[in-house]
Parts: structure tokens; C-alpha cells; sequence
């Protein structure tokens, strides 16, 4: 076997080419086998909105950067150390943000005067032969060559053949750091099972790629990683929805309630509807409705019948779902409303990541019309994060808004997961009958916690109506009586925020109780800030860090952790929306940072800002 | 539950149509009709939209929402794809139903889960003061069409069979014999009924259905329809509708039998397309008369059955899902 393998601490690798390349499978298979290698990971998967752009345009090129480390990952890395492109617009796109020193692997095929055309270089100006790209290591293989000599024996036509470029590719790369192939030839068999030819084809251009890096004599380096220092126990990779969909149907579970999913496809949250729908066997229904107003509707129907009513969407769904939130509100019945947020407005941008809707769950419905917000900060935080939001809605008989991002969606992480056991039941109490005493049925007697019953069709003496108009108090039969009306309003209100007193109280995540400066996150900018803050904490800065997981009502001791600090600082990737509210609610002169670019604060980026408030 | 009575279904709401709207009698025939279908009171669930029409549930001692306008349909068909256990109704009204929520009547039609709907038909928006509606004929003047509405209406009929509907049919509220007739087959129906219902709003839209409900005027231009039987007419049954190739026409019954009508095929679909296209307006010359009764009824698989035949494969092939290998998923490394 040639080459040194040389020993590092982590890497950046960034997959790049056509949105047809099969970028998103290469980068999803190298993370599966860097995950079972016991490194700790994180991963950016980047793509464009058109599922074929045009081919080898700068618009059309599709991303996967994975970040791994003997050490604990919490961003997918700034710039990277190494970069494969495809083809030249891959290289294009991607040149500004490789490490300077860093290496570029390039499908020479995907430089010939067309490719050069499509990715708006000169005729003459081939980067590869010109010395533009001196500053890296340059590896140049001729993929398509390659991998059609490979495949010679096999009687696919060359379109066929080509497509198993992605896997030479990948074969190369698990060369280079030293990998074992057998995840991919799990996968591929599941894959390609019943179609032998292009099976064999995939497994031949895996072990080509492979087997191409041993005995070139091109390559003379190989890497390694050695395994993160991670608590001990058992480990899986989880992306953001599915870690939803798990938590999900372990809520629905743990509630011994039917799991109801209405939903209507979109970017980013479709995914969710996929998983669910193939776990019929655990009691869950999926509805793919003619719009959103119908997935949220018919959510609300299977809720008033006693299941547990989800919606799945992203922010123009979240839009036409407005009045059905209010409906549900009304109602007091639990349902849970997921947005995986995009780029907005409008259509805005699909496929890039925004924390662009909190203002919109928080305010965007008329009338006064609470519903409790949580957002999850990490693909395996989504996991928790559903669970809690079935249970606070269940709980407190109330719609709940769980707020992810595309960022965390896609994005994956090595997870330690529960057993099932360790998730704690939720109580669900259906009023099955008039209580000793009880003469007449009252739908809005409220408990302690604010909470009125859930009565569901079925049960003899306990009909009744109920509805979208103002409620008497306590019978919730229709009243327009002006007091009562303000009694009901700031009811619903103080319902919403007594749940308060049923969720954790804040922690500082990182760093001291009190100082100079407070760096207060929410949902997909966890891994950044942790990054950053750990770093300054080092570096000797005094400097904290909280994430906020409840978002609506906040944690009761927020207001007294701003106390004791000089300054907050709040980064959002959005034009500063948790700032507004944190400022309304608290009186804090809180500073945002913002960043609006459908991806993610780089690490310098924000670390830049800090350092211009820490007054050193 | 053969003692329930109309009383049974009686809420104590006051009910606050305008007096002398058709909604009344709507809501006495199903009253008098829900006892009789041996149906577990606690298992009805009525669900309605938004406008005068969908104030129904307030008044019937079942479970029911009132919920928001146009959406009934929609909340009906998560409600009964979670809990086919239930006999679930939808009030709906001619904008509820075919403006705002034209959408999901749509799609609750092509699925066909087995639901009522109770469509009360006044050609107005009642609750919002007197514009026109979807269903309003041309030309009308209201509040917002001071010159005359251009909409050309729509044909609820031929909308629902468009649709694909299993179950069309028309009664009116001033026919309580007829209502509860509809009714009863709508709720036999396995699917979803489409029953359309003339109702009178006496305050925004007075006698638009007097032609067909009135004692002079209805037996010349209403035709009630019944499976098998002859489309026969007329104060003496005295006209006949036959058909001349595709084309219907009016015939005297002194010139032609029984048996050269056209005989009354609910499962024909054909002639289903014919009969709700009858839907002349009835000042025009030659018009034929409208069509009253259950049009067309045909079988075909509910959504909800299917749905939970589904989920009863799964697990059967798969056993009942194992939380902790759905969570654990196919690819997992243990840490030491
Ligand atoms: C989203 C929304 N838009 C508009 C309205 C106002 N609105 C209430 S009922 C109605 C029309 C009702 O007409 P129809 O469905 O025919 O019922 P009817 O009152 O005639 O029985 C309208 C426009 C509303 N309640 N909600
Ligand atoms: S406005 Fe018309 S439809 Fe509404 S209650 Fe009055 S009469 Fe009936
Ligand atoms: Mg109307």
C-alpha cells in the first residue's frame, strides 16, 4: 500500500459539482463513513433551488461540506482544507472560501472548453493550466476517463457509466483518509439490490477510485483522524428532520396518542412528511393535503378527536396557516405547528437557510392570539425539541410553534441516542364523563395551569360546541359581552405564560454567571456561537454564552441573567428579529448582529464582531 | 337509541336566524331525522364553516365546531380519516363551501371519505349582508354589484360530479318530506354525499328558489327524480323528459308512455352528466325544469378505509413499530 498516512486533528472537506453529480449522496456517504470511524462531525449540505439547473453553470452547483475532528465539532468549519470539484464552476464558486494551502481535487473532464464556457471563464484561461491556482495543491483526475475505463466490461450505455463518477470519486477519498468501504457497500446494496448491473457498476467505480489512490504513485500523503474523545456509549448520524420525525413518534408514543400529520409539500420540510409516512406500523397517519390551510385544518380535526395533530411546513406555508392557528388557539387543543424555516420573503430562497419567521410566529396572526414558540439548536436538539413541544401542547392544551431552519434540516451530527425508555411518559387525561356532582358539562372550566379539558366525540353526556367565536368563560358558549371578552383575552394570555413554570430555567451554556459580555442565540446558531465563545473564553475574554430553547414564554429567569452582564449581544441570521422582542419585553439595549445570506455566521464573522465590543 | 327523539338533538342556544329563514326547516328535518338513523348521539360530530348556515352546530346537541370560513370540509377530513368511528356532517354554505373553500370541496369529493355534506344553497352571502355568491345568477344587483354581477354562477351539480363525487343530490327547505328523504339517503350513502339544499334567505335574497317551492309554479318546474322511475312532471304528471340522443326534451304525456322516458339511472354516469346539467334559468323560454332528488350514487372505496387498511398491512407485515430500533436507525458505532 503506497503513502504515509499522516496523523491530523480535523478536516474541511467540501464536495462540489452539478446538482446531478450525485454531490448530496457522496457528501451524505463520506459522513456516514466518517461518523462509524468514531470522528466527530458536523455537515452543511448547500444546494440550489432548481432540481436540474443547467448543467455546469455557476448556478447550478451543488454543495456538501462536512467538518471532522478528533476534537468536538459544532460548526461545519469556515473555509475549507480540501475542495472536490466537479467541474469548473464548481471551482469557481467555491475558490474564495479554500483554506490558502489548501488541496482541490478536480474532475479534469469538467474543464474542456464547454464546462470552461458554462462557468464563465475565457477560452483560454483554463485555471488548471494557468498558475491562478498556485497557492494549493492541485490534484487533477480525469474522473470520467477513468471511471469509464472501469467500467469497460459492463454493458450500460456511457450516460449510465458516468453517473457512477460520484463513486470513484468517493472510492479516491476514503483512499486518502485511510477508510474502510464497507458503509458505502452496505448502502449500495440496499440501493441498487435489484438492478445487478448498476450495482456492480457503483461497487466497480467505489473500488476503482480506491484502489486508483494505492497504486499512483501521484499520491503521496494519506490522513487520518484519530477517533473524537465522546462520552462512551452507542452512536448514530441524525440530520435535523429526521431527528424531528423520531421525536415525533416517540412523543406520540410516549402519549399513547395516534400520530396525525397533516401536511403539503415544501423546501425544507418535506422530508419529515417522507419519513413519517413510512411509519405506518407505529400508529401513524399522514395526509398530504391540497394546501396548507387544509394540512393544518385537517390536523385540527384529527386533534379534536383525540389524536396528536402535527403540521409540517416552511415560512409561505406558515403564512396560509395563520387563521387556523387562531382557530386552534381557540379552541385550546393541542397541536403542534413545525416550521423549518428557508429564505424569505415571498418565495424568497428556498433552498438557503434564514432564522426568518420568529416574528412572524411570534406576532403574525390577528387578534391576541399566544401560542408558545420553541426552537431547536442542533440536528439531534430536534429530537428533544419535538418531544417537548408535543408535550407542552398536550400539557397545556395548546397549539405549539417549533421553529427549525434549513441549516439544521439538512445538517447532521453524530448522536448519542436514548433508549426509549429514558423518555418520559406524557400524561394525556381525555374527559370521559360528568365528574361526581358535575351536572352539565363546562368545556372551558379551566385547572390550576389554565387548562381546560379534552373532550373528544364518543363519550355519552359530555356534548357540546365549540368554536372560533369569543367564548363565555368556563361554559364556552358564544359571548359578546365586552368584559368577558377582555377576561378571555388575557386569560388565554396568562395561560401561555404560566407555562413558565413547567419548563427549565435558563442556563448559561458557556462561560461565567455574569461579566462583560452575554452572546444570547437561538435555534441554528448554536454551533457558532459555542465555537466562538469557547475560543474567547481561552483567549481570556470575559464572555458567556446562552441558548435559548423557549422562546415563548421565555424562561423566568431570563430578564435576571441580562442583569449581570455589561453587554448582549444577539447574532441572528436575519435582520434582527429575537433582538425586537428581547428589547420590548426586557428594556435591554441588546446589540444585534445580523447576517442575511441564506447561509450560515462563519466563525470569523462572527468572532470579527465580538472582538469589536470587547474593548480590548 | 332507538328512544332518541327530535328533543334529544335540541340545544339550549337560542337560535338566532333571522325569523322566517329556510335554515329553520333545515334544522327541524335533521332534528327529526338524526333519531332515526340509530346512530350513538355521542358519536355525531357536526362541523361547520363560517356565514349564517354554519351557525347549525350551536343548535344541535351533538359534538360539533364551528370553525372558520371555508375550512369545514378540510377539518372534517382530518376528523374522519383519525376517527372513522364517527358519523361526521358538514353545514356549509354557497360561499363557505364554493368561494373561500372551493379548494377543499374539491378534494374532499375526489377522496371520498364518508362524510355528509349538508350544502345550504341561497345563492347570497347571508351573514355578511347581501353580496353575491359563487351561486348568484347573472346580473344580480347587490351591495357590491350595484350594476349588475358579471360572475357566471357555478353549478353546484356538475361541480361536484366534476369532482367525481359518489353522491349528488337537491332538496329544498320547503319540501320537509323530500329533506328528510335526502337526508336519510345521504347518511346510507358509503362516501361522501353532496346534498345540496335551496334555501330561502328571506332577508338578503327573498324567493330565489320560488319557482321550484312554491305550491303553483313547483310542479312545472321542479322534476324529482327516482332511481328507475320516469322523469315524469306536470300539476297531473301530465310531461315527460325523454331523451333525443343526448339532448333532453320536454314531452306531453299524450303523445308519448312512460316507457319512452327517460328512466331515472342513479349509477349512470352518463345520464348523471345530462341531469345535473339541467340547470336552466326558469324565465327562459322552452327551459326544462330542474331536477330535485338523489342524482347519482355510486360505490367507490372510502379514503379513510383505505387509509387504516393500510396501516393494518404495515402492521401486519412489519409487527407493531419498536421505538427503540426506529430511533437507533440502520447504521450505529458504539464508543467505548
Ligand atoms: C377569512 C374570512 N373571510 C371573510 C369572512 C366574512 N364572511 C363570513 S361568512 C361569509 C359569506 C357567507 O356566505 P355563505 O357561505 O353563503 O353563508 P350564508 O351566510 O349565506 O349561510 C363571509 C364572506 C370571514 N368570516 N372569514
Ligand atoms: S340573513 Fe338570510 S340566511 Fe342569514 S339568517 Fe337571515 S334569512 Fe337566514
Ligand atoms: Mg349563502
Amino acid at each position: 500500500m503506497s503513502g504515509i498516512i499522516n496523523e491530523i486533528e480535523h478536516v474541511v472537506i467540501k464536495f462540489a459539482g452539478d446538482s446531478g453529480d450525485g454531490i448530496q449522496l457522496t457528501g451524505s456517504q463520506f459522513t456516514t463513513n466518517t461518523a462509524l470511524r468514531g470522528n466527530d462531525l458536523s455537515t452543511f449540505p448547500d444546494f440550489p433551488a432548481e432540481i436540474r439547473a443547467p448543467l455546469g453553470t455557476l448556478p447550478g452547483v451543488s454543495g456538501f461540506q462536512l467538518h471532522f475532528s478528533s476534537n468536538s465539532v459544532y460548526t461545519p468549519g469556515d473555509d475549507c482544507d480540501v475542495l472536490v470539484a466537479m467541474n469548473a464552476a464548481a471551482l469557481k464558486v467555491n475558490l474564495k472560501s479554500i483554506k490558502k494551502g489548501g488541496t482541490i481535487i478536480v474532475n479534469t473532464d469538467g474543464f474542456d472548453s464547454k464546462n470552461l464556457r458554462l462557468a464563465n471563464y475565457a477560452d483560454d484561461d483554463n485555471p488548471l493550466n494557468n498558475n491562478s491556482l498556485e497557492s494549493y495543491t492541485v490534484h487533477k483526475i480525469d474522473v470520467t476517463k477513468l471511471t469509464r475505463e472501469a467500467l469497460a466490461e459492463s454493458t450500460l450505455g456511457v450516460k449510465e457509466k458516468d453517473r457512477a463518477k460520484n463513486m470513484f470519486v468517493l472510492g479516491f477519498l476514503y483512499w486518502m483518509y485511510d477508510r474502510d468501504l464497507a458503509s458505502t457497500k452496505r448502502f449500495l446494496e440496499e440501493k441498487f439490490g435489484k438492478k445487478p448491473d448498476l450495482f456492480d457498476s457503483n461497487i466497480k467505480a467505489l473500488q476503482a477510485g480506491y484502489n486508483f489512490g494505492d497504486t499512483t504513485e501521484l499520491f503521496s500523503t494519506r490522513y487520518t483522524v484519530a477517533k473524537a474523545v465522546v462520552k462512551a456509549g452507542v452512536y448514530r448520524s441524525i440530520t435535523g428532520n429526521s431527528a424531528i420525525s423520531l421525536g415525533l413518534v416517540t412523543a406520540a408514543q410516549k402519549s399513547g396518542l395516534q400520530l396525525f400529520l397533516g401536511s403539503y409539500p415544501i423546501t425544507p420540510a418535506s422530508d419529515i412528511l417522507h419519513d413519517l409516512s413510512k411509519y405506518k406500523n407505529f400508529n401513524v397517519i399522514t395526509f398530504q393535503a391540497e394546501d396548507e390551510i387544509a394540512a393544518i385544518t385537517s390536523s385540527i380535526g384529527a386533534s379534536y378527536g383525540g389524536s396528536l395533530g402535527i403540521t409540517t411546513t416552511s415560512g409561505p406555508g406558515m403564512a396560509l396557516k395563520a387563521e387556523a392557528m387562531g382557530l386552534a388557539m381557540m379552541l385550546e387543543i393541542p397541536l403542534v405547528i413545525i416550521n423549518i424555516q428557508r429564505g424569505g420573503p415571498s418565495t424568497g430562497l428556498p433552498t438557503k437557510t434564514e432564522q426568518s419567521d420568529l416574528m412572524q410566529a411570534y406576532y403574525g396572526r390577528n387578534g391576541e392570539c399566544p401560542i408558545p414558540i420553541i426552537s431547536a439548536s442542533s440536528p439531534s436538539d430536534c429530537f428533544y425539541v419535538a418531544i417537548e413541544a408535543c408535550r407542552i401542547s398536550i400539557e397545556h392544551m395548546t397549539p405549539v410553534i417549533l421553529l427549525s431552519d434549513g441549516f439544521i434540516a439538512n445538517g447532521a451530527e453524530p448522536w448519542k441516542f436514548p433508549s426509549a425508555s429514558d423518555i418520559v411518559e406524557i400524561k394525556v387525561t381525555f374527559k370521559k364523563s360528568l365528574d361526581e356532582g358535575e351536572e352539565k358539562f363546562l368545556p372551558y372550566l379551566r385547572d390550576e395551569k389554565l387548562v381546560r379539558p379534552w373532550s373528544i366525540p364518543g363519550y355519552a353526556g359530555l356534548e357540546h360546541r365549540i368554536g372560533g367565536l369569543e367564548k363565555q368563560d368556563i361554559t364556552g358558549n358564544v359571548s359578546y359581552d365586552a368584559d368577558n371578552h377582555e377576561h378571555m383575552v388575557k386569560t388565554r394570555q396568562a395561560k401561555v405564560d404560566m407555562i413558565a413554570n413547567y419548563i427549565p430555567e435558563q442556563e448559561i451554556n458557556l462561560g461565567a454567571d455574569s461579566g462583560d459580555i452575554l452572546i444570547l442565540g437561538w435555534g441554528s446558531t448554536s454551533g457558532v456561537i459555542t465555537t466562538v465563545v469557547q475560543k474567547l473564553i481561552k483567549e481570556g475574554h470575559s464572555i458567556s454564552h446562552c441558548h435559548l430553547r423557549y422562546i415563548r414564554p421565555f424562561p423566568k429567569n431570563l430578564g435576571n441573567i441580562f442583569k449581570r452582564f455589561k453587554k448582549v449581544i444577539i447574532p441572528e441570521i436575519n435582520n434582527g428579529q429575537l433582538v425586537k422582542i428581547i428589547r420590548d419585553l426586557y428594556l435591554v439595549d441588546a446589540i444585534a448582529y445580523n447576517k442575511i445570506k441564506g447561509n450560515p455566521i462563519t466563525q470569523a464573522e462572527l468572532e470579527g464582531f465580538i472582538m469589536t465590543h470587547t474593548g480590548k | 337509541m332507538s328512544t332518541l327523539t327530535a328533543k334529544d338533538f335540541v340545544t339550549d342556544q337560542e337560535v338566532r336566524w333571522c325569523p322566517g329563514c329556510g335554515d329553520y326547516s333545515i334544522l327541524k328535518q335533521v332534528q327529526t331525522v338524526l333519531p332515526t338513523l340509530g346512530i350513538p348521539r355521542e358519536n355525531i360530530a357536526i362541523i361547520s364553516g363560517i356565514g349564517c348556515s354554519s351557525r347549525f352546530p350551536y343548535y344541535m346537541n351533538t359534538y360539533g365546531m364551528h370553525s372558520i370560513h371555508g375550512r369545514a370540509t378540510a377539518i372534517a377530513s382530518g376528523l374522519k380519516a383519525s376517527r372513522p368511528d364517527l358519523s361526521v356532517w358538514i353545514v356549509t354554505g354557497d360561499g363557505d363551501s364554493m368561494s373561500i373553500g372551493g379548494n377543499h370541496l374539491i378534494h374532499l369529493l375526489r377522496r371520498n371519505f364518508n362524510v355528509q355534506i349538508l350544502l345550504f344553497n341561497n345563492q347570497i352571502y347571508g351573514l355578511t349582508k347581501g353580496q353575491y355568491s359563487p351561486t348568484s345568477e347573472e346580473n344580480k344587483i347587490t351591495k357590491s354589484t350595484p350594476f349588475g354581477s358579471l360572475d357566471h354562477p357555478f353549478n353546484p351539480g356538475a361541480l361536484a360530479l366534476g369532482a367525481d363525487a359518489t353522491f349528488i343530490a337537491r332538496s329544498m327547505d320547503r319540501d320537509p318530506k323530500h329533506l328528510q328523504e335526502m337526508l336519510r339517503r345521504s347518511h346510507a350513502h358509503q362516501g361522501t354525499s353532496f346534498l345540496e339544499i335551496y334555501q330561502n334567505c328571506n332577508i338578503f335574497n327573498d324567493m330565489a328558489f320560488e319557482v321550484f317551492t312554491e305550491k303553483g309554479s313547483k310542479p312545472e318546474e321542479a322534476v324529482f327524480v327516482e332511481h328507475g322511475k320516469p322523469l315524469l312532471f306536470g300539476a297531473n304528471q301530465d310531461k315527460g323528459i325523454r331523451l333525443d340522443g343526448f339532448k333532453p326534451q320536454v314531452v306531453s304525456m299524450s303523445d308519448y308512455s312512460a316507457d319512452d322516458l327517460w328512466i331515472h339511472d342513479e349509477k349512470d354516469i352518463y345520464k348523471a352528466q345530462i341531469l345535473t346539467r339541467l340547470f336552466d334559468n326558469p324565465t327562459s323560454d322552452n327551459h326544462l325544469p330542474r331536477p330535485f332528488g338523489v342524482f347519482y350514487a355510486i360505490d367507490r372505496p372510502c379514503y379513510e378505509e383505505q387509509l387504516h387498511a393500510q396501516v393494518a398491512h404495515a402492521l401486519s407485515v412489519k409487527g407493531k413499530g419498536d421505538l427503540d430500533k426506529l430511533i437507533a436507525g440502520n447504521e450505529t458505532w458504539t464508543v467505548l
